[in-house]
């Protein structure tokens, strides 16, 4: 195990699916603390990194490491418990119970308890995890069916759900696609504050530059299969290489 | 645990069925096999919170009864060790079958287990010397804790322990379900992917659950093959594993009480439909279970959830559903 | 095992075979139109078999030829196909597509139910046999075995025409096409205008009708008694799932496989016999569960 001055580090990845090659070469960096966006044109295979840096798939070439620690073969439920979570564009809730339970549920696995006579409802977590829920504004909700809910509602609590795990590094596929444009910039201030509180990295694709330009600490621009570079907002979204390929056509 | 008005009625049948041998005696023998039925069909219950439904969970019913009927031509015919036993076989055999079945899901979960049952069922018929064949397995009356009791006492005593562990299991089996291990089971109903993205394996969770629900078989078929003094292959048989899910459904699936609910009814028109109509009682329950599906499919229990519900005006709480699986849901990610 | 046994042994698997296969074709088809297993399949099984003996005996009682007990066949099954299925799906069936798929099964299992109590009200607990037309076809010598042409002979041709004219039928035919598209794609079958429902109402009755006609062809080959029905269902699940759920050409490989493993073990290993089916099935859904010709679903975690 080596250190590394990075939270997440990917090295050299090429992702096959048979005898396509949808990225190649990729490297990319997370710093802890720093919050990164990843922009691209759809397809690019974005959502595929993610799902590598979970586990999920794995590579045809190249490294991923947490910490220093290669996690390129490891298990999803591995990952899951060494401190890299998951919130996904479509949230994955389970939808027979309410948001606390939701909550209590993500609880129950974190703590492992395999006694039959507690009730999950009267878990000594059930604090910590209304907290999280009033962090992202679902107090209120707490009792409430998810399936009743609203899609930014049930985005955040797939982010609480996932923050419930205490993980260090949050990886989200556009945190706000499906959520009123109205909404949107409340969301990602719950969201950012949020996530500070918690000491939690988070990085996310996404393809409104708008929030990319006020929520990102870093921006790495996805295309052509590999991370073609990676800077602050500003100098990222005013390169002519972004607004030609990426920006142009996008939705500010 | 609250106290509501919804829990009157269990209560009253709970106190009847206690008083059964004593104001009641021809209902003994209908309501003992309905109790036992109902701790065999908590187990389908059990899976079917899940999500999932087992077209062999014969298996377990008959697996435990043989293993009683060896143990009752032993020394050891005693009716807590037959009892624990069926619990250890069922559940023993629960687990290695799990292990196989839980990577699956809907129709080919459903199928394997049938297999599983089938080749069990198999054996029993044709290996004579070892299982008794077609003809089956006698169970000579056990003694309870080293005690041996007349016919008739046996009797009582046997429907007050098949009472008692109907309310002790079905008890625990609330308790499970509401626990943390309980309810991350039943997440394998609504979202394996989340459940997978939460550090747990939802095959572990499922062989869990899947454990369980194989001992409720196990301890509902020893019970049986004792009460009936014999045990043969029909144990096993898919027809019975079919009849399992049948009461689950009759009975509202998903739900502890409507296990017992349904193999109430179940048994009581079994006995009862020969004394009014004939030889018609598998006509007139199948008709009966058109008629739930149909139009109350909630089973017993939903009826009678409805009568409250909508006597409080409730808006309808979209928390207890029918408690089937319903077609596999898309899980996008 | 002399040459002999063997021989006898691969004629009994094959006119087994031919039997299982003409009950499991039809409860495969409806599988892959309705997506529903249909366990009253067994039960079309036996009434077929049950109405055949009864009016083959009744024609023969009058005087009539035997020769009319093979058209009768037909009558039984085309009878059971239209009226129980007919009225099974429109009554029932079409009621509860949108259901839980367990619903719909135990729907079809409370049918199962009802009609085995039906069997019983209206033929008793008795046995019946009326084997008219094994008679009629004679024995045939082959390899130095005699056995029933009609066994041998004509069961497996029956079979054999099913199975090529199911596959050009549904290939070939307008109302065959309309129900292949139904079942590769529902919902876009439906948006190009194609009734849904008569499809479905259609592929039903003709499966129940091939049940009907299993039954019927099984008839004068053996007693027919209550429970003949539960035996073959649980049997047809074996080839169904074996083949892969909807697969019409491969419930022939998966009856043909079963019915020799069954019939081999009958000469080898007596109290496998009826274990083999089971075995077989098992051990193909372990290695793959989709079965030996099905398409890979998301069925694995």
């Amino acid at each position: 195990m080596t250190t590394s001055p990075y939270l997440l580090e990917a090295r050299d990845l090429q992702i096959r699916f048979g005898g396509v090659v949808a990225a190649d070469g990729v490297d990319l960096a997370i710093t802890e603390g720093r919050n990164l966006a990843i922009i691209g044109p759809n397809g690019a295979g974005k959502t595929t990194f993610l799902n590598i840096c979970t586990g999920w798939i794995k590579p045809s070439r190249g490294r991923v490491a947490f910490r220093g620690r290669d996690i390129t073969r490891m298990a999803p439920r591995k990952i899951c418990r060494i401190g890299i979570a998951r919130a996904f564009q479509h949230p994955q809730l389970f939808t027979e119970h309410t948001a606390i339970e939701n909550m209590l549920i993500a609880a129950s696995a974190r703590s492992g308890r395999q006694n039959p006579f507690i009730d999950m409802h009267n878990l000594p977590e059930r604090g910590e995890m209304m907290h999280l829920l009033d962090m992202v504004g679902c107090a209120d909700v707490a009792d409430r069916m998810v399936v009743e809910l609203s899609e930014g509602q049930r985005k955040l609590i797939d982010i609480a759900i996932a923050l419930a795990l205490k993980p260090a590094l949050l990886l989200m596929d556009e945190p706000t696609s499906g959520v009123a444009s109205a909404e949107k910039f409340a969301i990602m201030d719950i969201l950012v504050k949020t996530l500070a509180e918690a000491k939690v990295t988070a990085v996310f694709v996404e393809h409104d530059m708008g929030i990319v330009e006020n929520y990102a600490d870093e921006v790495a621009v996805w295309s052509g299969g590999r991370v073609q570079f990676k800077g602050s907002p500003e100098e990222v979204l005013q390169h002519p290489e972004v607004i030609r390929d990426v920006i142009g056509g996008e939705v500010a | 645990m609250t106290f509501s008005r919804r829990a009157i009625l269990p209560a009253i049948l709970v106190a009847a069925l206690a008083l059964v041998p004593i104001l009641a005696p021809f209902l003994q023998v209908v309501l003992i096999f309905a109790l036992m039925k109902g701790i065999a069909v908590l187990g389908v219950t059990v899976l079917l919170r899940a999500g999932q439904v087992s077209f062999g969970h014969a298996l377990f019913f008959g697996i435990a009864a043989y293993a009683g009927a060896f143990l009752a031509a032993s020394p050891f015919d005693d009716l807590v060790l037959l009892v624990l036993a069926g619990l250890v076989t069922s559940a023993v055999t629960g687990l290695i079958v799990g292990i196989f079945v839980a990577r699956y899901r809907g129709i080919f979960f459903a199928m394997l287990n049938l297999a599983f049952s089938m080749i069990f069922w198999s054996i029993l018929e044709k290996f004579y010397y070892l299982t008794g064949g077609a003809d089956g397995l006698r169970l000579p009356r056990p003694t309870v804790l080293g005690m041996a009791f007349e016919r008739g006492a046996f009797e009582d005593i046997l429907y007050y322990v098949a009472l008692g562990l109907a309310l002790l299991l079905g008890w625990f089996v609330i308790r499970f379900l509401n626990s943390p291990i309980g309810q991350l089971y039943q997440t394998v109903k609504t979202n394996e992917t989340r459940l997978e993205y939460l550090g747990i394996s939802p095959r572990v969770a499922l062989i869990k659950g899947y454990v369980l629900s194989a001992a409720l078989c196990g301890v509902g078929g020893v019970l049986m093959a004792t009460a009936q003094g014999i045990v043969t292959p029909s144990y096993a048989y898919w027809v019975r594993s079919g009849e399992m899910v049948f009461i689950a459904v009759l009975g509202g699936a998903g739900s502890v009480a409507g296990a017992f609910a349904g193999s109430i009814a179940y048994e009581l028109v079994r006995t009862y439909a020969a004394a009014f109509a004939g030889d018609i009682w598998q006509l007139l329950l199948g008709a009966f279970l058109l008629v739930i599906i149909l139009f109350a499919p909630g089973g017993l229990v939903g009826i009678y959830n409805s009568v409250f519900d909508r006597a409080r005006g409730a808006a309808g709480s979209a928390k207890r559903e029918t408690g089937v699986p319903k077609k596999p849901a898309e899980v996008r990610s | 095992m002399n040459a002999q046994l063997f021989i006898l042994a691969l004629f009994d698997g094959v006119a087994y075979a031919a039997l299982v296969f003409m009950v499991a074709v039809g409860l495969t088809l409806i599988f892959g139109v309705l997506r529903v297993l249909n366990v009253a399949h067994g039960s079309l099984y036996a009434i077929g078999a049950y109405v055949t003996v009864s009016a083959g005996s009744a024609i023969i009682a009058a005087g009539y030829s035997p020769v009319l007990a093979f058209p009768l066949m037909l009558v039984a099954a085309i009878l059971v196909g239209v009226v129980l299925g007919g009225l099974m799906e429109k009554l029932l069936l079409s009621r509860i597509y949108d259901r839980p798929e367990v619903l719909q099964l135990l729907v079809t299992f409370a049918v199962f139910m009802m009609l085995e109590d039906v069997q019983r009200l209206v033929w008793g607990n008795q046995p019946y046999f009326q084997s008219a037309a094994v008679n009629l076809l004679g024995n045939v010598e082959l390899f130095g075995v005699f056995y029933t042409s009609y066994q041998l002979i004509f069961l497996p041709l029956v079979a054999l025409a099913t199975l090529i004219g199911l596959r050009l039928f549904l290939r070939r035919t307008l109302t065959g096409k309309l129900i292949t598209a139904v079942t590769e794609d529902r919902e876009a079958a439906q948006f190009i205008g194609i009734n849904a429902e008569r499809v479905y109402l259609l592929t039903f009755i003709a499966g129940a009708a091939l049940a009907g006609l299993g039954g019927a062809l099984a008839s004068p080959t053996t007693s027919v008694l209550p429970g003949i029905g539960t035996e073959m269902i649980v049997l047809s699940f074996a080839v169904v799932a074996t083949a892969g759920l909807g697969q019409i050409e491969g419930a022939a490989v998966a009856a043909l496989l079963i019915g020799l493993g069954r019939s081999f073990a009958v000469y080898l290993y007596p109290e496998l016999q009826v274990l083999v089916p089971y075995l077989i099935m098992l051990l193909v859904l372990l290695v793959r569960p989709e079965g030996l010709f099905g398409s890979p679903a998301a069925r694995k975690i």
